[in-house]
């Protein structure tokens, strides 16, 4: 691991579950002091390692009870380019994450809607009239955890 | 149960969503509300259990971490404990950053992060290929990831 040391991964750690924590809260739990803890944490920004914030929102909550995995491989004949689909696949709303993958896919995307109905619209009117989309595979989220990963 | 919202509260979690570093005074103005109002709502809204939190997103190909696999496992269930023992075997594997479960073709899906492919080819063989009850197992890598927002369309 890039020159972390063990305090830089509990720092890392712990900004994972809320980053809004004051440094002088953190230092405490690790036995720093304030301007110490500052100095980690900007380094850890720096080294891009904490790339931002995330919202984390209790989507069934506000409404969004449905959040399904695609699948998505692009037809092989008269291909659009990674370009154009890439660019039409941001612009839905309701795309929360795209990635492009090696596999039996080609790319792999979160989508929220309101309820499987919602969810049936959102692919037959924004999924499916991509430019190039072939065979789309879909599996409906029932639980998710995130994990603090090999910190 | 769906929250009950209103248009402030969809507009205060929009402009959060956008920008997640904003101090409640600057949330307080964008959506022109006073400072009061705005920590009132958010607090309402973090009581309801609707935000639940502001995370930082840790990026792992900047730890070192260049691998980044999708694992989609098949289980075989005519073993009744089958998710729950697979699942519990899972959380251990240090690698492993995300699980999900899912009605469909895939059971679960298991994001893992390695330093490189060597590093991933040991890992699949001595922790993954050796959790139990696994019918069937698929791997997407990833090549780049395009979106990453995760944002609600509110």
């Amino acid at each position: 691991m890039t020159d972390l040391d063990a305090l830089d991964r509990l720092l890392l750690r712990a900004l994972a579950q809320d980053a809004t924590r004051p440094a002088a809260d953190l230092g405490r739990e690790l036995g720093l002091s304030q301007p110490a803890t500052w100095r980690r944490i900007r380094r850890l920004r720096d080294l891009g390692a904490l790339k931002g914030r995330r919202l984390d929102l209790d989507a069934a909550a506000l409404g969004f009870g449905v959040t399904v995995f695609l699948g998505i491989k692009l037809a092989s004949r008269g291909r659009a380019s990674l370009e154009d689909f890439e660019r039409a696949v941001c612009a839905i709303r309701e795309v929360q994450t795209v990635e492009h993958v090696l596999g039996l896919y080609d790319y792999r995307l979160r989508v929220v809607a309101r309820d499987l109905e919602d969810f049936e619209r959102v692919l037959r009117r924004r999924i499916m009239t991509l430019p190039g989309i072939g065979p789309v595979e879909a599996n409906v989220l029932l639980s998710e955890e995130r994990l603090p990963g090999p910190l | 149960m769906i929250f009950m919202q209103d248009d402030t509260d969809r507009r205060l979690l929009r402009l959060l969503q956008e920008a997640p570093d904003l101090s409640t005074a600057e949330l307080a103005d964008r959506a022109g509300l006073t400072a009061m109002r705005c920590a009132r709502r958010l607090a309402r809204l973090e009581e309801a259990g609707v935000l639940r939190g502001v995370r930082g997103v840790i990026d792992w190909k900047a730890l070192g971490f260049a691998v980044a696999v999708s694992l989609r496992v098949t289980l075989d269930k005519t073993q009744p404990r089958a998710f729950d023992e697979f699942l519990a075997r899972a959380r251990e594997v240090a690698e492993v950053i995300e699980i999900q479960t899912f009605l469909g073709r895939v059971d679960v899906r298991l994001q893992i992060v390695a330093r490189d492919l060597g590093h991933y080819r040991d890992l699949y063989r001595e922790k993954i290929l050796v959790l139990p009850h696994i019918a069937d197992i698929e791997s997407l890598m990833t090549l780049s990831v395009v979106k990453s927002d995760e944002a609600l369309p509110l």
